[in-house]
């Protein structure tokens, strides 16, 4: 499991030689007021922790030249519909859970995609689970949308899932996503939610933008996931920007 | 310049007018669909650095024509000009959170800045429990709990406490919802930067000032630095003309706009709504149409500062404020005109916000309940224009008729003034006369579900095989008010009103002149 996590992330070196002095471009250093008494804080990482979870549940190889652009996900399928909102990801009644804390951040996961109607005759957690076998994510337009919820986009990652896959996103799940870190919200080119079925076995080629549904035999072109991907690869907006130097790191 | 009329059926009226897309040299992609299914394809890193090439305009000497939108975030993040794409930092003015997001916000800050960081600026963070007050979950109080022990511990100066969830009244510095609250505490400038850990932290851009819904992590980084990387969004622009009928609210607006533009319509996007109706709005009848922007997808909605701001601001804020307006000359990604005198009264059904119909086309859908409250539909005006449609009538409501005030101050109005035409009665004696349930305890209430035990919550349907809520909020996806099967139809007070007295989904025009 050790060594699939390191597979699965990259040094931060390999990732952040490709985007670092773009990102210094944006980033107006002296003007941004941070407190520093964190350097003397002990950080203690449950993010990582799940991470590893994560990267255990999948086939992941990288290749430290080119770090993100060869990551693998593969695993089963879980495949939504059109506007599935924030309600049905994780409905209002445990938004008591609270995801900072590592015991709440578990908790959420065994509730994932709860709220969606009994129509979905499969259920993305099975009862007494607190992780789901679906590892990806397809869905059609909009996906996310509704409230403001980031226990939505952690409710997936507390899961297991590495990526949703849809047709689009709204707003504020796609920035959620980024900014966490806990999942990759690719957008496909076409309707794959029509494509695949749930159970299906898929593959996502990050580097090539390419989802391979082994089930059907088909390959599916992606939309790049740009500059987003390097800050989720390095979990979430905060490690991203100690990483690229734009906050002071963390002593441990 | 091309114009087009949609061709849609119910709405033969709207005509929406293509500007040139030149401008948006970054985005080429960006035209607004006509079809339902193909809407904003466009999703662009959140992260995308800015161009370091200098632009002409920085030097003061060009002048950039920008959109009320663009100015603010210009403003706030100290450029001359500013154009749709670009990503900028922005200082931010407020930040606002609640029961339900700043216990995970907080914990944010605490891992990122250090157990002993002190928030950017003590009198801009302005925290609001109105989520899961009233409720004997244990981690919801608890949630409370960790509010008041960091505001203690940052000396949070805007922080609206209930400690004694029994009765709300014996505690002065509680609000209720925090979108009405913000506004109805002065938090609300126009020109400003407000954001906030709930989506409909759109609704102060009634005030004419940026405000938007973000996440934990983000509020998080807010909360440390003050600052938020931001992409400017291209604005879609509403005018609206025409007499409002005196059977149409604002809620139907709104209604008709997100189902002309699909619940993705917005994504990514600035709505700002302009024109003489828009003009005759009052305060809390423009906070319900930026309120739902997101509904649209919209990142923030905005309505112009006038007189009506100024009016209602006085009192409220001693801080000064500058109102910033779109140029003559503000490139707008698309114009929709719309002839309000045209429109009839809406509902959305289930389980879309964009699932428009008229409500006279519903009249045989047969309903369960009635629920009158959240920030988009539980604001005096809302009641005021409830206790209209029920006094007009004089009749006795015939389904359970739940009544959610927003705010403490929502519920002393409720409670203390006079409805026009009723010889003095308060909306309270109305209500009770017509049978309506008691007005509760002022929060989000059943808007959105929320621990088993809130009051007016769809628990397990009735004796009907599904239960269906005629309710002033602004949601209706599966399970958005409990119940995975319960049927939200979404509809303006009268609207509401109008179909507690019927038992069915009814157009207010049955009782109002």
């Amino acid at each position: 499991m050790a060594a699939s996590s390191a597979l699965f992330r990259p040094t931060a070196a390999t990732t952040l030689n490709v985007t670092r002095p773009r990102f210094m471009a944006v980033t107006p250093r002296s003007s941004l007021k941070i407190p520093t008494d964190h350097l003397n804080y002990q950080f203690k990482s449950f993010k990582s922790k799940t991470a590893s979870d994560r990267a255990a549940r999948l086939l992941c190889t990288s290749n430290p030249a080119s770090a993100s652009s060869s990551t693998t996900f593969h695993g089963l399928c879980y495949v939504v519909g059109d506007n599935i909102d924030t309600d049905q990801i994780i409905p209002a009644e445990y938004l008591t859970l609270v995801p900072s804390n590592p015991e709440e951040y578990k908790k959420l996961g065994s509730y994932a995609m709860c709220g969606l109607p009994s129509s979905y005759e499969t259920r993305f957690v099975d009862p007494e689970e607190f992780t789901s076998k679906f590892t990806i994510i397809i869905a059609g337009d909009n996906f996310g949308c509704g409230s403001s919820r980031e226990h939505a986009p952690v409710a997936l990652g507390a899961a297991g899932t590495a990526a949703v896959v849809a047709e689009s996103y709204a707003r504020i799940f796609f920035r959620n996503s980024v900014a966490t870190g806990e999942v990759y919200p690719f957008e496909s080119e076409g309707r794959l939610c029509d494509e695949c079925k749930t159970g299906d076995v898929v593959t996502i080629e990050l580097g090539q933008n390419k989802l391979i549904n082994h089930t059907s035999g088909k390959e599916y072109t992606l939309k790049p996931i740009g500059d987003a991907g390097p800050v989720i690869e390095a979990g979430g907006i905060f490690d991203y920007a100690r990483k690229a130097g734009m906050m002071p790191t963390r002593v441990a | 310049m091309a114009s087009s009329t949609i061709s849609s059926n119910s709405i033969p009226f709207i005509t929406k007018k293509y500007e040139s897309l030149a401008a948006f040299t970054s985005n080429s992609t960006l035209p607004i669909p006509n079809s339902r299914k193909r809407v904003s394809k466009k999703v662009v890193s959140v992260m995308t650095p800015q161009q370091v090439v200098r632009n002409p305009a920085t030097t003061g000497s060009v002048k950039t024509n920008m959109t009320l939108t663009e100015k603010i975030l210009a403003k706030a993040s100290q450029k001359e000009g500013l154009t749709p794409g670009e990503n900028v930092w922005v200082d931010i003015d407020i930040l606002m959170t609640h029961d339900v997001c700043g216990p995970g916000s907080i914990g944010i800050f605490k891992k990122e800045f250090g157990e002993n960081a002190k928030v950017w600026d003590r009198e801009k963070v302005v925290i609001i429990p109105d989520h899961y007050i009233f409720t004997a979950d244990e981690r919801a109080n608890r949630n409370v709990d960790i509010l008041r022990d960091f505001c203690t511990e940052q000396n949070i100066k805007y922080f609206y406490d209930i400690k004694d969830t029994g009765n709300f009244r014996a505690n002065p510095d509680y609000k209720g919802v925090c979108h009405v609250a913000l506004a109805q505490e002065g938090h609300c400038r126009p020109g400003e930067v407000l954001v906030g850990t709930d989506s409909h932290t759109c609704t102060a851009g009634a005030f004419g000032q940026f405000a938007s819904g973000i996440g934990n992590t983000d509020a998080g980084f807010v909360l440390g630095t003050g600052k938020l990387l931001l992409k400017v969004p291209p604005t879609l622009r509403f005018v609206m003309d025409g007499e409002m009928p005196s059977y149409l609210l604002a809620k139907d607006l709104i209604l008709q706009i997100i189902g002309e533009i699909s619940v993705a319509g917005a994504t990514y996007k600035a709505m700002e709504f302009v024109g003489s109706t828009i003009e005759s709005l009052t305060m809390e009848e423009r906070m319900t149409l930026c309120n739902m922007v997101v509904e649209a997808g919209g990142k923030n909605g905005v309505v112009p500062a006038d007189a009506i701001t100024y009016k209602y601001l006085e009192g409220k804020t001693s801080l000064p404020y500058e109102p910033v307006y779109s140029d003559f000359q503000a490139r707008f990604l698309s114009e929709y005109r719309i002839d309000v005198s045209k429109l009839e009264p809406l509902v959305a059904k289930p389980h879309s916000p964009d699932n428009r119909a008229l409500a006279r086309e519903c009249k045989d859908v047969k309903i369960d309940r009635v629920y009158i409250g959240s920030c988009t539909g539980g604001k005096t005006e809302d009641f005021m224009a409830a206790a209209k449609v029920l006094l007009a009538s004089g009749k006795k409501v015939k389904v359970p008729t739940f009544l959610v005030p927003a705010t403490q101050k929502v519920w002393m109005d409720v409670y203390s003034l006079p409805v026009p035409g009723s010889g003095g009665k308060t909306c309270s004696q109305i209500f009770e006369e017509a049978g309506c349930d008691t007005p509760t305890s002022p929060s989000c209430g059943a808007c959105l579900g929320g621990p088993k035990d809130t009051y007016a919550r769809l628990n397990e349907p009735k004796a009907s095989f599904t239960s269906v809520c005629v309710s002033t909020t602004n949601r209706n996806f599966p399970g958005r008010m409990g119940h995975k099967e319960g049927q939200i139809y979404l509809a303006s007070p009268y609207t509401a009103a109008a179909s507690a007295l019927t038992g069915y989904v009814t157009d207010p025009r049955e009782f109002l002149n």
